[in-house]
């Protein structure tokens, strides 16, 4: 019988030849923890009598949640996370790096067919890349340390065909919260999905990127993109040698089969306070806005800021509107300063924040006060995440955001097409 | 493990931002003060009302969203005995059980209303609905999991078998 893709990495990675419904124990190739849950994972490996890690190679300790710290509480947190990254030589990421998964992608820890876990949802991003990558909790992953094992369950896997091509103006966020709209909540609980179609063989990387990192506000486990010829030049462009990855057989078996039909796709907005709660930008266009964040794991790459920025360039935010900018990435940043992106949001009145999660979690920047409205290309919406629970985040496009920060309200991008 | 307690009633894709909000949990390390702002978006007072032994109960998706083991945490803390909910998000239900939080899946959990006594038996696998006089079914946690969470959690195992379950 044929197998999915999940079903092949699970099956390398446990040495037994398994399918969805098995329950196994798999060698981790890399495993991530960032200072949202890094007390609790140095502390459980602690406990457990953690004296080394299983192979420090594979172990990347990354601040980025509250960077830099705005506590002494995190800066305790930070402190130990240094001490502990450098006491057992792993690789360490410090403050102003970047949002941990923009740097497991950069950093070749994650490859096609590799199996890894971080200490954070958003960790199922890296299927993009032909990777099983999951989050897992702060237990789990000193358990990990210890042993460089950890059981999982097979998953079933959704297949989710999308087809068209992207009308001017639509972008991967669009797409994926049409799905998430669809799929909603819990529709992939427990499930892996995996993506293809002509659209996404058409998309760049960092476009399928965006896709895999909302997986979870589905439910599921992972998300996948099988890997093509663009996924190992994305690789080769960040100097890695990529292994060879593994592609679902014509007779695996899916759980369940949609379609999606993007060519008249108009951009979309997940409404407070769901993820699933989506709607056309301009069912809710017109809308005052207080607060613009462009940035996250979701959209915080090249492509998101040149897509803002071109809509940006020669115009001004709003006045009485803040447009928070994170690369997600010192690389990327470096990027967009060298292609002149840094100028024109400077030059537009956003205030350019250093790599990290900014405001997406609610940590330490951009928190929105009683009867804000933040509009945000990350990946959560729900009440009280990004400060006061009388707040509301939309979750739109990098383009939408854009259009959103010149006009001060909820706005379809389409209005700013050139020659439009 | 659960005795006898009361259920506070929660509503489907209780996520975990509202369990422990990102600002809490991203400024309060100590567990004792980030419990106080358990539920609070959604139940301001929840923090101060709970009692020890009382039990969260919900819809479908309880849990979703990040995968802050603070979530089971505070719950625990706050002394909830379990939470049963119609279905849980995946990282939430390993989550609890890593931490010796009993996760209950009953399919009528939308039977129970806020503050009916309850009691649950995980062993021999039901929740009894003492205010309405009913008994519902549970699904069984599998068996690899029982002995995770019968230990108190993965720390407590390790601690008390000198290894990992998988080891």
């Amino acid at each position: 019988m044929g197998k999915t893709i999940s079903e092949k990495i699970l099956s390398h990675a446990s040495g037994r030849d398994v399918y969805a419904g098995d329950i196994v124990v798999a060698s981790i190739d890399a495993a991530m923890m960032h200072d949202g849950m890094g007390q609790l994972v140095m502390d459980a490996f602690r406990e457990m009598g953690g004296k080394s890690l299983w192979d420090a190679t594979r172990v990347a300790v990354v601040i980025d949640h509250v960077a830099p710290s705005a506590y002494e509480s995190f800066s305790k947190v930070h402190k130990a996370m240094r001490e502990f990254a450098f006491k057992h030589n792993t690789r360490f990421y410090e403050v102003g790096s970047g949002v941990c998964h923009q740097l497991m992608i950069e950093s070749g820890l994650v490859f096609p067919g590799g199996l890894v876990v971080g200490s954070d949802s958003h960790t199922c991003t890296y299927g993009a890349l032909g990777a099983f990558a999951t989050g897992i909790g702060s237990t789990e992953m000193a358990a990990v340390f210890l042993s460089g094992k950890l059981w999982f369950k097979v998953p079933e896997t959704i297949k989710i065909t999308v087809q068209g091509e992207l009308p001017p103006m639509i972008f991967p966020k669009d797409v994926i919260l049409k799905i998430v709209g669809t799929v909603k909540a819990d529709g992939a609980t427990y499930k892996a999905i995996e993506f293809g179609g002509s659209t996404i063989e058409a998309m760049n990387v960092e476009g399928r990127l965006t896709l895999t990192n909302m997986a979870v506000e589905m439910g599921a486990k992972t998300g996948m993109i099988e890997p093509d010829e663009k996924t190992y030049a994305f690789l080769k462009a960040l100097g890695h040698e990529p292994k060879k990855g593994f592609k679902s057989d014509e007779d695996a078996e899916f759980c369940e089969s949609l379609k999606f039909d993007v060519s008249n796709l108009e951009p979309q907005v997940a409404c407070p306070h769901a993820v699933d709660n989506v709607k056309p930008v301009k069912s809710v266009e017109g809308k005052e806005i207080d607060q613009v964040f462009l940035g996250s794991c979701t959209n915080g790459r090249l492509y998101d800021l040149r897509v803002a920025a071109e809509i940006l360039k020669g115009r001004h935010v709003k006045r009485g509107v803040r447009v928070i900018v994170t690369p997600a990435s010192r690389r990327v940043y470096r990027e967009a300063l060298k292609e002149g992106l840094i100028e024109i949001f400077l030059d537009s009145g956003c205030a350019v924040c250093n790599p990290g999660c900014g405001p997406c979690a609610g940590g330490h920047q951009g928190i929105l006060a009683p009867g804000e409205r933040c509009v945000s290309t990350s990946n959560r919406n729900f009440k009280a995440r990004m400060g006061s629970s009388e707040a509301e985040i939309y979750l739109v496009s990098p383009a939408t955001a854009a259009a959103s920060a010149i006009t001060g309200e909820i706005t379809d991008p389409r209005r700013f097409l050139k020659g439009g | 493990m659960p005795g006898c307690g009361r259920a506070w009633k929660f509503g489907d894709d209780i996520n975990t931002d509202y369990i422990i909000a990102g600002k809490y949990k991203l400024s309060i390390t100590d567990i004792d003060e980030l419990s106080k702002h358990a539920m609070e978006a959604i139940m301001p007072d929840f923090s101060e009302k709970v009692k020890r032994g009382d039990f969260i109960v919900a819809g479908r998706n309880f849990g979703c969203g990040s995968s802050r083991e603070q979530a089971p945490l505070v719950l625990k803390r706050l002394g909830i005995a379990a939470v049963i909910a119609r279905s849980f998000a995946r990282i939430f239900y390993r989550n609890a059980v890593n931490i010796g939080l009993p996760v209950v899946e009953c399919e009528d959990a939308d039977e129970i209303q806020q503050g009916d006594m309850l009691e649950v038996d995980l062993q021999k696998g039901y929740v009894k609905n003492v205010t309405q006089g009913k008994v519902y079914k549970i699904k069984p946690l599998p068996s690899d999991l029982w002995e995770i969470l019968a230990e108190g959690g993965l720390v407590n195992y390790v601690k008390k078998h000198g290894k990992l379950p998988w080891q």
